[in-house]
């Protein structure tokens, strides 16, 4: 197995697992996340690594990886952004925040597809992809830089330059 | 199952009542009252998700008065009257329940029918006519039967993989598959090897096998058969027969002792497909690979199709006439106790008795058929290759097959046997015998189907009928007998080996008044007494248990501890 997992992300990873005695099985998103936490995004090894440790097969930990957008299957930025789509946002220019975050960053979104939402900058700082409702409808548009909320996203050299 | 009487609930389908034990799911309880309820998730050696929704019913049970309500009266047969749910359910993961009332032709179970129908085309790519599914897909019959004709659904439709190499004998067409998950639950629950998953669930969900691995395990063919639909299809069956062309016999498989029940698909003399054909005391539904695969050679270029006999170092292509008057000949001169007789244990029982009988009318010396010895694979291939190695002990009466062999090459170098008369054997590839052993010989027959390195060095090759070509009986490695069937005739003058034997016979001064196959079984049910009572009838197309042998097939007995669970239906 190619991952390596410090022991302090594998014993979190089994303090986890305890929590569902019934079926290990149960634990895969919760070990899903901590190591996407941990790594950025899921790779291969991941999902191997996963499987090895409920003891599934590689196939049924897949399965959930590529069901849930929330686990990214590619390596982000070093900021990844979410800009929301969903209606309220779309109405208040999320399209347009997209479009100028992508220019300002040097985002190249032309090979996004559905399986494929991520898009990251040249110069690797900054990855970016669509999100949908983000709970604020009434200050869109609005966007979530790592964990940061940002609403009402009007000035985009303002934003990014909090990043460095 | 105890001798006690399971628990009866009393069931309404579609009006009339029936009895069915407790724990018997819907679409069974159905299927057993004559009623067909469509499905393609439902497989009953599978566990049942409930994920295709074709199989929803309107259900009802008697209602349940509110307080100070009077009880609902039983009608003169004891059913109370059925109050109808409003909403469907699914008939292959629910269980029949006393007085519970089931509906499959009502409006509401069709107005299902007719949407799962369209939600399941909405993104079909339709491809019917260059579907090698089609004439046998549910999808296409319950579209005749259940479906509108025509669609809400005006939008394209969503595009997936196509033509994906899942496995070495297997292609997938993702826009083809229903998500029924039968191939998903196939390799998990019964081959052991889950490389199959769906992945992108949602509008774009598909069918996928692990990136890096393959479908490859020696059962893999049989999710083709399972499949609902043209989603997973054969490489070596693809494109090469509409299934409406083809002729349907039904058989066994001879890879090996298990006997699988086959259906062998065939037009015009050549065989296009072997698929497993279900018997629950035998192979369930399923075949290996291996067997089911093992069949182009009987259309291949190394058939014999013409009796030869041998001169100089070359053969040359002779009548039936002349090439058992040579033999007649040649043994003539050759005591019995000089003549050797190597049979095979892929030979019928009836083909066996007439060995025998060849042996008896000539005072054979020595007499023994060539074992194959395999690994059994916990699964269906029995570790004895040969199929009817229970026949060889029954019918020809060799206690230890196979035991003889070395003394009868020891016999021939030594110039103490003379002829030796090989019956649908490969001597040189399987038996270890060569060519200074047998050119020793002052005659050596050989009658098989393949022009093989045995037939080299023989004085006279009789070309004797393969496994498809002959019909007759055998006995599996549990002891159970079963059916040959002749799916098509031989190429050119081959005969059924058990006319090869009886010509030997007759042309040696021996009688008989045999003129079938049948005539022979009806000799064997006179002289063995395990065998007495039967006939080709009575055995049937499953078969029935023969003699005690202790061994079983290590995959049933898996099916029947899932029986036992209730995971599955079996």
């Amino acid at each position: 197995m190619a991952l390596e997992v410090p022991s302090e992300l594998e014993k979190e990873i089994d303090d986890r697992i305890t929590h569902y005695p019934v079926s290990r099985r149960s634990a895969v998103l919760p070990v899903l996340h901590a190591l996407q936490h941990h790594f950025g995004f899921i790779s291969e090894d991941s999902v191997e690594w996963a499987a090895a440790k409920l003891e599934l097969e590689p196939i049924k930990v897949l399965e959930v990886v590529t069901f849930y957008p929330g686990f990214r299957q590619s390596a982000p930025g070093k900021y990844h952004i979410r800009v929301c789509r969903t209606l309220s946002c779309a109405m208040a220019g999320s399209y347009e925040l997209m479009d100028s975050i992508c220019k300002k960053a040097e985002i190249d979104r032309s090979g996004v597809t559905h399986h494929d939402p991520i898009a990251v900058s040249n110069d690797g700082k900054f990855s970016i992809e669509f999100a949908e409702c983000l709970a604020s409808c009434g200050t869109g548009p609005v966007c979530l830089v790592e964990d940061d909320f940002h609403e009402a996203v009007t000035d985009v050299d303002a934003l990014l330059s909090q990043y460095k | 199952m105890s001798d006690e009487k399971p628990d009866l609930v009393d069931v309404q389908i579609d009006g009339e009542w029936h009895q069915f034990p407790k724990g018997t799911r819907m679409i069974e309880a159905c299927r057993q009252a004559s009623v067909e309820v469509p499905h393609y998730c439902y497989h009953p050696k599978l566990t049942s998700p409930g994920n295709c929704r074709m199989c929803l019913v309107e259900m009802g049970m008697p209602p349940r008065p509110h307080p100070g309500e009077a009880t609902p009266e039983a009608d003169e047969n004891g059913h109370l009257p059925i109050s109808w749910m409003p909403r469907p359910v699914i008939a292959c993961a629910n269980t029949v329940a006393p007085n519970m009332g089931i509906r499959t032709n009502s409006e509401l179970t069709e107005d299902c029918r007719e949407g799962v129908m369209e939600l399941l085309l909405a993104n079909h790519p339709l491809d019917c006519p260059i579907c090698d599914q089609a004439g046998e897909c549910t999808l296409q019959e319950f579209s005749v039967e259940h479906g509108q004709g025509e669609s809400h659904f005006r939008e394209q439709k969503v595009k997936k993989p196509k033509n994906v190499d899942v496995g070495p004998r297997i292609r997938l067409d993702d826009e083809r598959c229903i998500m029924c998950s039968r191939c998903v639950r196939f390799t998990d629950e019964i081959a052991d090897d889950p490389v199959l998953g769906f992945t992108d669930r949602g509008s774009h969900t598909v069918l996928t096998v692990y990136p890096g691995k393959e479908l490859a395990n020696n059962y893999s063919l049989n999710t083709v058969d399972i499949c609902p639909v043209g989603a997973l299809t054969s490489n070596d069956f693809r494109f090469q027969m509409r299934v409406w062309f083809m002729k349907e016999v039904k058989t066994i498989d001879v890879n090996c002792a298990t006997g699988s029940n086959i259906t062998v698909y065939q037009r015009e003399g050549q065989i296009y497909r072997i698929t497993p054909r279900q018997n629950n005391d035998v192979n369930s539904d399923w075949m290996p690979d291996s067997h089911r695969l093992n069949f182009h050679w009987i259309n291949g270029e190394d058939r014999l199709t013409d009796p030869m006999v041998k001169e100089g170092n070359s053969h040359r292509i002779t009548s039936w006439q002349e090439a058992l008057a040579t033999t007649a000949d040649k043994l003539a001169g050759i005591e019995g106790s000089e003549i050797a007789v190597i049979a095979s244990a892929s030979m019928t029982n009836e083909e066996l008795l007439m060995v025998n009988r060849l042996v008896k009318h000539l005072n054979v010396g020595h007499v023994d058929t060539v074992p194959r010895e395999g690994e059994n694979d916990n699964y269906l291939v029995a570790a004895d290759r040969n199929p009817n190695t229970n026949g060889v002990k029954l019918v020809l009466g060799l206690d230890n097959p196979g035991s003889q062999l070395d003394a009868i090459k020891k016999g021939i170098k030594e110039g103490r046997i003379k002829a030796l008369l090989c019956l649908q054997e490969n001597l040189v590839d399987d038996a270890g015998f060569d060519g200074e052993t047998l050119d020793k010989l002052d005659f050596f027959l050989t009658a098989h189907p393949i022009a093989n390195p045995t037939a080299d060095f023989a004085d006279v090759v009789l070309p004797g009928g393969c496994w498809a070509e002959k019909s007759g009986t055998m006995i599996n490695v549990a002891g159970r007998l079963q059916r040959l069937n002749k799916v098509i005739d031989g190429p050119g003058q081959t005969l059924e080996p058990w006319e090869v034997v009886r010509d030997l016979i007759q042309v040696t001064g021996g009688g008989n008044g045999i003129y079938s196959a049948l005539d022979i079984f009806k000799q064997l049910t006179e002289e063995i007494s395990e065998f007495s009572g039967l006939t080709w009838g009575r055995i049937g197309d499953l078969g029935l248990p023969l003699i005690e042998t202790g061994k079983t097939i290590p995959l049933l007995e898996r099916e029947k501890e899932r029986i036992t669970q209730g995971l599955i239906v079996g």
